[in-house]
């Protein structure tokens, strides 16, 4: 009758089961008294580690004549909080016993509940411990030697006393990114697009944008703000020598971040489903009407992430600008830090940098999760 | 002379050959179902009839115009010959309603309150009009593949191929799929469907062609190939579905 490709084993049917079949969940739980012990452990040192680091603070504001009332209130409030660690590391020792009684009262369940409960407290214990340590090593690192760190980088009175003009420079780097991404935004998907045409005529199209792509990405940017912020003005070429430093900035910057941007947009229209296209181009839509509707509102939401990470790198190497000589934020901060010696005006820019961009990350997370909730199965 | 008359086409991916000398005629209003083992080609026949692939060898002829090879307008004939795919395909980030009216309004410049009217009576003869402002995500496997179909209905099709379109689906959202293309072959609509749901093949076809080695092995009216095929290939893959507990 009918000839089947796959040969099933003949003869006397071998078990599917196989042998050696036994149950293993119902062993009783392991004893976790050490695990509790080492919490405790850990607790007495790291709670010491903190006295002694806190004391050595008070010790250094007082040589230099900065103790303050609050200020030895607050190392007080932080010797006093540390002692929270010690919760998680007695609960831990208190389930240990509760399992070893239960285990000799032959409750199985109960001892594996408390079990359970005493090594989640342990590791508690652990990863909050693990963090003060790593904070006491950056308070120590700050008070060593008389707060010569301190002094170096947080000059609170310098601080104050530049703030208006660093802030002031700031704009500059502002001006420069918020023009620079906008132009990055439109330039990136036109070289993503002329880099994914289909077909035969577009093959020297293809080309360029792939030259463009891999010219642009391997030259440092700080190089190609200084090629184009001197060579530029030195060519003499109608409109463009006369342009302001800024601007060639914005120029230089557009043309290496609208390389990457280009291979980001790239990566989101290639992830998109071929059954997407397949679905318009069946519907009677266009290769470009396709890309319009279907193919990069799809491809943008998903390249959000990645692109802000582009942005991000972009608005930071607006601090390269000071190789033209443009007064922005750092340049500003450097002029600042060299007439007094010390460098808590760069400190006060660095900020400023990480300032900015830990709003961006919150705002996109924020507009992905809408737009999910949006389209996504399940609560309105 | 038929409506559809593919011709003695060819088609082979690298070494393995897809359609070798294929050749099959629809007449219009006719439902012609392809059936046949995976891998025969009954999906890439589909697509081949309306430009989604290129066929190497052969001819497709619409009204005796030729519609196959180069010059051929098929964003024009992609109107004419609509299709519903598998996994459904529709536009994630658009409501249903945006689903079925992008292409009137984008293709045909239908103005959007006449498309959205338009669609909103489709969506209601299908029941889904109280979903026209969802997202696909929301909907099941049943509703989502019967908005795929008003989707493909929007754009006046003079065809529709049906590309395996309740695989996918759960086995009770199978029927209320089944009875819109119920409904359509009773108003006449010419279908081709590729399909593995014989018992529904039997009962709506006027045609089944087992699709076998690059060719139409064998075709026939459903009550002969079911129940009286000629080949042996066409008994031996009916016997396995009958194994399988799927006739």
């Amino acid at each position: 009758m009918v000839s089947t490709d796959d040969s099933r084993e003949s003869g006397p049917a071998a078990s599917l089961l196989g042998g050696d079949r036994h149950w293993s969940a119902g062993t009783p739980p392991k004893d976790v008294t050490g695990w509790s012990i080492t919490a405790l452990f850990v607790t007495i040192l790291v709670v010491f580690a903190a006295w002694s680091t806190l004391s050595g603070i008070h010790s250094a504001l007082s040589t230099v004549k900065s103790e303050s009332l609050i200020g030895t209130a607050i190392l007080v409030l932080c010797g006093v909080a540390v002692l929270a660690l010690f919760r998680p590391a007695v609960q831990s020792w208190r389930q240990a016993q509760e399992a070893k009684r239960t285990l000799a009262g032959s409750d199985m369940v109960g001892a594996r509940v408390a079990t359970a409960a005493s090594r989640e407290f342990a590791y508690v214990t652990f990863g909050y411990a693990a963090v003060v340590v790593i904070l006491l090593a950056v308070a120590q690192f700050f008070i060593a030697n008389n707060l010569a760190v301190s002094q170096t980088f947080f000059q609170l009175s310098l601080i104050g006393s530049s703030l208006a003009l660093t802030l002031k420079a700031f704009w500059t780097n502002i001006y420069i990114f918020v023009v620079a991404e906008i132009l990055v935004l439109i330039w990136g998907l036109i070289v993503a697009i002329a880099r994914l045409l289909p077909g035969d005529a577009a093959r020297p199209v293809r080309l360029i944008s792939t030259i463009y792509t891999d010219m642009f990405r391997g030259l440092p940017a700080i190089i190609n703000i200084y090629l184009i912020g001197f060579g530029i003005p030195l060519t003499g070429l109608p409109v463009l020598k006369d342009l302001s430093p800024e601007s060639y900035a914005i120029l230089a910057l557009t043309l290496t971040y609208g390389a990457y941007v280009a291979e980001v947009y790239r990566s989101g229209i290639e992830s998109i489903h071929w059954s997407q296209v397949a679905a318009a181009r069946s519907l009677g839509l266009s290769y470009m009407q396709t890309l319009r509707y279907v193919v990069v509102p799809q491809a943008v939401r998903r390249i959000i992430p990645p692109l802000l990470n582009d942005f991000i790198g972009l608005q930071k190497d607006t601090a390269l600008v000071n190789v033209i000589g443009s007064i922005d934020a750092f340049n500003q901060a450097r002029i600042i830090a060299s007439n007094h010696f010390n460098l808590s005006p760069v400190t006060t820019v660095a900020l400023l940098f990480i300032l900015i961009t830990i709003p961006q990350t919150r705002l996109v997370d924020r507009l992905i999760e809408r737009d999910q909730r949006r389209m996504r199965a399940g609560g309105n | 002379m038929a409506m559809i008359e593919i011709r003695n086409i060819t088609k082979s991916y690298g070494e393995f050959k897809v359609f070798n000398g294929l050749s099959l005629e629809v007449e219009e209003h006719q439902v012609v179902c392809l059936i046949g083992p995976s891998g025969c080609g009954k999906s890439t026949l589909l697509r081949c009839m309306n430009g989604l692939e290129t066929i190497q060898g052969g001819e497709i002829r619409i009204h005796g115009d030729r519609m196959s090879g180069p010059g051929v307008d098929v964003n024009a004939l992609r109107r004419d010959v609509g299709i519903v795919f598998q996994s459904y395909n529709l536009f994630p980030h658009m409501t249903v309603l945006e689903n079925v009216t992008l292409a009137p309004v984008k293709v045909l410049g239908q103005n959007r309150a006449e498309a959205e009217a338009k669609a909103l009576h489709l969506l209601k003869r299908i029941g889904l009009e109280h979903k026209a402002k969802e997202y696909p995500d929301r909907l099941s496997g049943g509703q989502q593949q019967r908005v795929a179909i008003v989707r493909a209905l929007a754009m006046g099709p003079m065809v529709l191929l049906l590309d395996e379109i309740t695989s996918a689906l759960d086995p009770e959202l199978v029927s209320e799929v089944l009875n819109i293309v119920r409904d359509l072959a009773a108003e006449g609509m010419t279908m081709l469907l590729a399909t593995h749901e014989m018992g529904f093949a039997r009962e709506v076809a006027s045609k089944i062609c087992f699709l076998y080695g690059g060719k139409v092995h064998e075709e026939g009216p459903p009550s002969r190939i079911f129940s009286n095929p000629t080949e042996e290939r066409t008994r031996a893959f009916l016997q396995r579905i009958i194994e399988a507990g799927r006739l």
